[in-house]
């Protein structure tokens, strides 16, 4: 088993004609993940390696039966893509695009919810991997196998710091969910977390967090009513200095809230472990599942 | 983006929220000429993003010409909190009957505009949030729907504001939402929002803070600028796209990826260092924005050394060899260098690395051994 992408993903790409949308879609290919069809406006009838495009994801889903989308298309109307694969039912939709304006992310945010037919994860993620089953997104696959530790992350590039610091311990993974940087993110910790623990495969569950918002506290909370697999957390971002954003639109400390020692304290305070540095969460992880 | 209170006021402005009167200037005699234009008594306020910048001698009354030359020579080059003042707003005293608190914020946690109104004004509206919490009445709005008139007029009941300005203030917050929406701010916040003797409503504060990754569609917003709080190496980095941060210390850091970089810096604290920036060269980079990371980093003279930190996903190693070694060429640096690559082409970006046998840089194997090497060479 493992979360949101596996074996019945059918993937179309939005933005699939630009550099960046065709690079990560045939490795998504080439990975093995189904992908189905691609949407670019007025390109409808080409194909990209034998993927055909189509102008309207309502296409896409009328003629190949795409049931998740990946977000490839520039920020500027990357937020009309994302209601525009919800208008045409697709089920889960994945935002890679980093730089959304926040207005645009909070419409869409309040339509997905609003109708309560599709999930948005993202924006400003690096997607979603399932080790062997589909990679959906920019994670580099090479580093993670499968396994039972799930991993969800704000952040890209931490994630791979903390899973190839897992998978040298020798741990692989259910699925890796990135839910993004951004100040709104369509799929948060608590829903991430709720499907691992639902998840057979998943028997530890490892958190990235960072600095801003307060959606670890508000993990912290759930995790201590709804979860009983062991969690293990980490959170980047104690040093940083407050009212400076540190990269990712959400990463900022705006006056005593969203400190990186708060969340860690939340956690805490609900039983859940947090390792100061990714090696740290990774000795973690062998003292609760004893390799 | 954090607007001054002048380019916040103007803002408010543009969408019918009263202000006072008011000129910006940047030397003495155009602070005077505002001031003989405007009338007395006027107030000459320093203009840096800093709370309590009164009780710093950065806001004073004139009553005359000579006065508002005075205060403007006093204010204009002063140092508030580490900000150099670079401009003055001049604007006509107010009378002030009442001092209320109004806001729109970006409520992340509840994906929501929240717009608050207390009529505890003037003060820091946390500390009445701490001690009063019931003197702030609060409503989110449906950004779907947009803030109504009965919102309006639910907060000012709510909030006890005095009953023959219910209205007046409700359309007030109506203005202030609809600002906060077609200017894609992140906060609005007037405080004080007064009640002249005359019951007139006026805002005599502006903070306003703006969507960075909104300002591609509004060009107004785009051309504001904060001399105070300008970095000159902020500046070299934001102008070459990089994301940079400056800090405190002297050991300089780049890593792609933000989490990463935060999270490298919080481990090279831990091995007992400083970092002297954040700075994340993003997905992807290739040589030559290394090149300029480095240049950017090199640009402050606290740093003594230099740790790279990259776990390739979208980004090659290979890219960020090469790009330090034309680093090295084109710079010449005079401190050393720690490199840790790991992921997608790492064995290449390696082997790049140890056949061109720069002087004076080390490659270690992990985060951690990376962090400490970097601490002992920055002694």
């Amino acid at each position: 088993m493992s979360i949101l992408v596996n074996k019945s993903t059918r993937l179309v790409t939005a933005g699939i004609t630009g550099s960046e949308g065709t690079f990560h879609t045939l490795r998504n290919r080439d990975y093995g993940t189904n992908v189905v069809a691609g949407v670019t406006p007025g390109k409808g009838g080409q194909d990209v390696d034998g993927i055909p495009v189509f102008n309207t994801f309502r296409d896409a889903v009328d003629k190949q039966g795409a049931n998740t989308a990946m977000i490839f298309v520039p920020p500027a109307f990357a937020a009309d893509s994302i209601l525009e694969a919800e208008d045409a039912g697709i089920e889960l939709i994945i935002a890679i695009t980093e730089g959304i304006p926040a207005h645009d992310e909070l419409r869409a945010y309040q339509v997905l919810k609003k109708n309560g037919r599709s999930r948005l994860v993202g924006p400003n993620c690096p997607g979603i991997l399932s080790p062997d089953k589909a990679n959906v997104g920019i994670i580099p696959a090479s580093f993670f196998k499968p396994g039972n530790v799930g991993v969800v992350s704000r952040s890209g590039t931490l994630t791979y710091q903390v899973g190839n610091e897992l998978a040298q311990s020798g741990f692989g993974n259910s699925s890796i969910v990135g839910i993004g940087g951004d100040p709104v993110p369509g799929t948060d910790f608590i829903d991430v977390i709720g499907l691992f623990q639902e998840d057979p495969e998943t028997e530890l569950i490892v958190m990235c967090g960072e600095i801003g918002g307060d959606a670890e506290e508000r993990a912290a909370d759930f995790i201590a009513e709804h979860v009983t697999k062991p969690v293990v957390g980490y959170i980047a971002g104690f040093t940083a200095p407050p009212g400076k954003q540190m990269g990712h639109a959400g990463a900022i400390v705006s006056g005593s809230s969203g400190t990186a020692a708060a969340k860690a304290a939340a956690l805490e305070a609900k039983g859940v472990k947090v390792g100061r540095t990714p090696t740290e969460v990774a000795q973690i992880a062998m003292e609760i599942l004893g390799h | 983006m954090d607007l001054l209170e002048y380019q916040g006021k103007q803002l408010f402005a543009r969408h019918g929220i009263p202000v006072p009167s008011g000129k910006p200037a940047r030397t003495v005699e155009e602070a005077v000429a505002a001031a003989e234009e405007i009338g007395y008594p006027c107030a000459v306020k320093a203009q840096v993003q800093i709370g309590g910048r009164g009780k710093l001698g950065g806001i004073k009354i004139a009553g005359n010409k000579d006065e508002a030359r005075q205060h403007a020579e006093a204010i204009l080059g002063m140092d508030i909190r580490g900000l150099t003042v670079y401009e003055v707003w001049i604007e006509g005293a107010s009378q002030i009957a009442s001092e209320y608190y109004a806001s729109v914020v970006f409520d992340r946690s509840a994906k929501a505009p929240l717009v608050l109104l207390s009529t505890k004004g003037g003060m820091d509206i946390e500390a009445v949030a701490d001690e009063d919490p019931d003197a702030i009445a609060r409503l989110h709005v449906d950004p779907l729907v947009g803030f109504q008139d009965f919102h309006g007029r639910r907060l000012a009941f709510e909030a006890g504001v005095d009953a023959d300005v219910v209205r007046p203030i409700g359309a007030l917050l109506k203005k202030l939402y609809n600002a906060f929406v077609a200017e894609e701010a992140t906060l609005v916040e007037v405080n004080p929002l007064i009640i002249t003797p005359e019951r007139e409503v006026k805002a005599l504060d502006a903070k306003v803070t703006l969507d960075n990754n909104s300002l591609f569609r509004h060009n107004e917003n785009a051309e504001l600028r904060d001399l105070s709080a300008e970095d000159p190496q902020e500046r070299m980095a934001h102008d070459r796209g990089l994301t940079y941060v400056k800090l405190d210390g002297n050991i300089g850091i780049l890593g792609n990826g933000a989490g990463l970089v935060m999270s490298t810096l919080d481990v090279v604290k831990g091995a007992g260092g400083e970092p002297a920036n954040f700075l994340d060269a993003g997905g992807g980079s290739k040589a030559d924005a290394i090149t300029s990371a480095v240049e950017v980093i090199l640009a402050n003279p606290k740093v003594t050394a230099v740790l790279f930190n990259i776990f390739g996903g979208i980004t090659r190693c290979d890219e960020v060899a090469r790009g330090l070694i034309e680093a090295f060429r084109q710079l010449d640096p005079k401190v050393p260098f720690v490199v840790r690559l790991d992921g997608t082409n790492d064995v290449e970006g390696r082997q790049i690395l140890a056949e061109a046998s720069l002087p004076n840089v080390y490659t270690e194997a992990t985060m951690d051994g990376a962090a400490a090497k970097v601490v002992e060479l920055s002694k």
